[in-house]
């Protein structure tokens, strides 16, 4: 989707006395403003930068000194020499490889069903007619509004009559639907897959799990893999359900090992950073990589049509 | 507009198709008839076999146990032994009313919530203006903005709880620097709450920028060129062309901030030097989401749990009421 397309071309409009001096380079002209930002703008954005990413930075600093230091002022604000111990202390303290491997397999699971479960609903919805889709689709964006803490004594009270506690099945599960997934792909899909094309491939005589295979599914994928990273972030970071319902150290998620690590009596700080950092490090590598295309998802998702 | 699949298909029965040509065998004829109405029958129930799974899920994950929770507000029901559940009627929710703790944090989370969502989202549009603007990097910047939602909560509130520190924290040593005294952010009543907010503030002021970015790109151009003929400066363009166009785009992320904040849970959990969950000493940052963990899961009453679980969904329901309310009525007035 493209948002920008409405407007005239840049040179319509007179520049900002300001700098009015500076050229436009090709990367200023993608940004599809009208007007160049002065240095008071570059000045704030670079601010927000810096406060946007100081504490993840310090985060490491903080786990590469050891506590006496971090108990001096003032504090420090450059690495130290113990990042590498810290990070296989707190690995093998907070028993993170299992937890990474539970982590993965959970949100790996939960996104890969998600996005297969919205893009079919999601074409449900945008494509086809049947009786009740107004109502159900009402349904579908009311559920957005249904605080977790509603569900989670029932949901807990559930897994602890089929014994299911501490097992990965009981993060999993509530974990599948996502009402935000089946809404994201609708507005995708009412733009990006024409009519006609589905009224080709049913006039050769495609039935309906062949149109969502050969038709949809191509049609969707970056709109897919879009929401599968963002819902793998979502999963992936998820608190409140895993830590209730794997109370057991055995079988915890990063996030409830992490918490445990803080949550120690006399706590290592330089540790529970080790911790923290190695947590978000796999998330902050998916965002070097596609960050472009999750905020670019964001933003999709965030117009509605 | 969803194209009508059905009348791609031959008609079936009846006198429609007159012009048959007679060459056709018996057989032919109902082995077509057989695929037509296979085909209608896909084309008339395949929609919902698409939307079914998601319902089934959530009549399973969502629905049921909505229901259930109020069910079991109704009961005294312990999480030792969750399905002994002995009737009380209305005595959890009446209990609520006589709770200190409970008004208490709803206090709390009323007030978090204000100081959390307010800024946020006025430095998000303030930031998503600027970004609006032509810039260099500008991938660079969106991205970057997005790093603090990609850190989890439990990562980050056990940063900020550092940062935070009393006597060697980095924010406290920075106020020394400017010639403040150290401030107890653990135990300050106002001040603890201020840093709980500063922890979902730093999370979320980069995604809501991106969210209003992407609605402020929809606007169209023309609209900001007659203003500009008009003689409206920037700052008059902004009030009067982009807020506008904004409206519903802020109600949503209002809604939404409102709801999150509302739940609040791990940052005041994790921000508490006493390992507990009664938010500080003096339960001065518990949120209502924490006290609820803490009768449910801490004093393992799971059917006041449930109440509390209760009344915060009514809370929300006026809340959304009077959000609806308000943005009726600012249209109404512009």
């Amino acid at each position: 989707m493209t948002t920008t397309m409405t407007k005239p071309p840049a040179d319509a409009v007179p520049e900002p006395p300001k700098n009015g001096g500076r050229r436009r380079g090709p990367k200023a002209a993608r940004a599809g403003g009208q007007h160049h930002a002065g240095p008071v703008a570059y000045i704030i954005l670079i601010v927000f930068t810096l406060v946007s990413i100081f504490p993840l930075f310090w985060t490491a600093v903080a786990a590469s000194r050891d506590n006496a230091r971090l108990a001096d002022t003032p504090p420090p604000f450059w690495f130290g020499a113990n990042l590498f111990e810290k990070l296989e202390v707190a690995w093998s303290d907070a028993n993170l490889g299992e937890a990474f491997l539970n982590t993965t397999i959970v949100a790996g699971v939960s996104s890969l069903t998600i996005v297969f479960l919205s893009t079919i609903a999601g074409f449900a919805f945008a494509k086809l007619r049947f009786r009740g889709r107004g109502a159900l689709m009402l349904i579908v964006i009311g559920t957005m509004m249904v605080p977790p803490q509603l569900q989670v004594i029932p949901l807990y009270m559930m897994v602890a009559k089929l014994d299911w506690t501490d097992q990965l099945q009981a993060v999993i599960l509530p974990s599948l639907v996502s009402a935000f997934g089946v809404f994201f792909m609708r507005q995708y899909l009412l733009q990006a897959l024409p009519d006609e094309i589905i009224e080709a491939a049913r006039v050769d005589g495609a039935g309906s799990w062949r149109v969502i295979w050969h038709v949809v599914f191509p049609a969707a994928r970056p709109a897919m893999a879009v929401l599968g990273m963002l819902m793998f972030v979502q999963t992936w970071n998820d608190f409140l359900w895993p830590f209730l319902v794997l109370t057991q150290l055995g079988n915890p998620t990063v996030q409830v090992a992490v918490a445990g690590l803080g949550r120690g009596y006399t706590p290592d700080q330089a540790l529970i950073m080790a911790g923290a950092l190695l947590s978000t490090l796999p998330l902050l590598l998916v965002f070097a990589i596609f960050g472009k295309q999750i905020v670019g998802g964001i933003m999709q998702g965030a117009v509605k049509g | 507009m969803p194209t009508r699949h059905d009348s791609a298909a031959p008609p079936t029965e009846g006198g429609a198709a007159p012009a048959r040509p007679p060459v056709e065998s018996a057989a032919e004829e109902r082995r077509r008839a057989r695929l037509s109405r296979r085909w209608q029958r896909d084309v008339r129930w395949s929609p919902y076999a698409f939307v079914s799974p998601f319902f089934l899920l959530f009549v399973a994950f969502g629905l049921f146990p909505l229901l259930y929770t109020g069910w079991a507000s109704l009961h005294a029901v312990e999480l030792t032994a969750p399905t002994d559940m002995s009737w009380v009627g209305l005595r959890n929710f009446t209990r609520i009313f006589d709770d200190e703790f409970f008004w208490n944090a709803a206090r709390n989370t009323l007030i978090i919530g204000v100081i959390s969502t307010v800024p946020q989202l006025m430095m998000a549009l303030g930031i998503a203006h600027i970004l609006n603007y032509k810039l260099r990097a500008s991938t660079f910047y969106r991205v970057v903005m997005l790093a603090p939602y990609a850190t989890s909560i439990a990562a980050a509130t056990l940063v900020f709880v550092l940062l935070f520190g009393r006597d060697y924290g980095m924010i406290n040593w920075g106020l020394g620097l400017l010639g403040f005294d150290h401030i107890d952010w653990q135990n300050g009543e106002w001040y603890s709450k201020i840093a709980v907010s500063t922890i979902v503030i730093w999370r979320w002021t980069g995604y809501n920028a991106l969210i209003y970015l992407a609605a402020m790109q929809a606007i169209p151009q023309d609209l900001y060129e007659s203003a500009a003929l008009d003689g409206a400066s920037r700052w008059k363009q902004f009030l009067h062309v982009t807020l506008p166009s904004l409206r519903p785009t802020i109600l949503f992320t209002v809604v939404v901030s409102t709801i999150g904040a509302s739940q609040l849970f791990a940052e005041p959990l994790l921000f508490d030097a006493n390992k507990g969950a009664s938010g500080g000493s003096q339960h001065q940052f518990q949120t209502l989401g924490l006290y609820l963990y803490e009768q449910g899961w801490v004093n393992q009453h799971l059917g006041r749990a449930s109440a509390i679980a209760w009344t915060m969904f009514l809370i929300l329901i006026v809340v959304g009421i009077v959000n609806y309310v308000i943005s009726r009525r600012l249209r109404a007035s512009s």
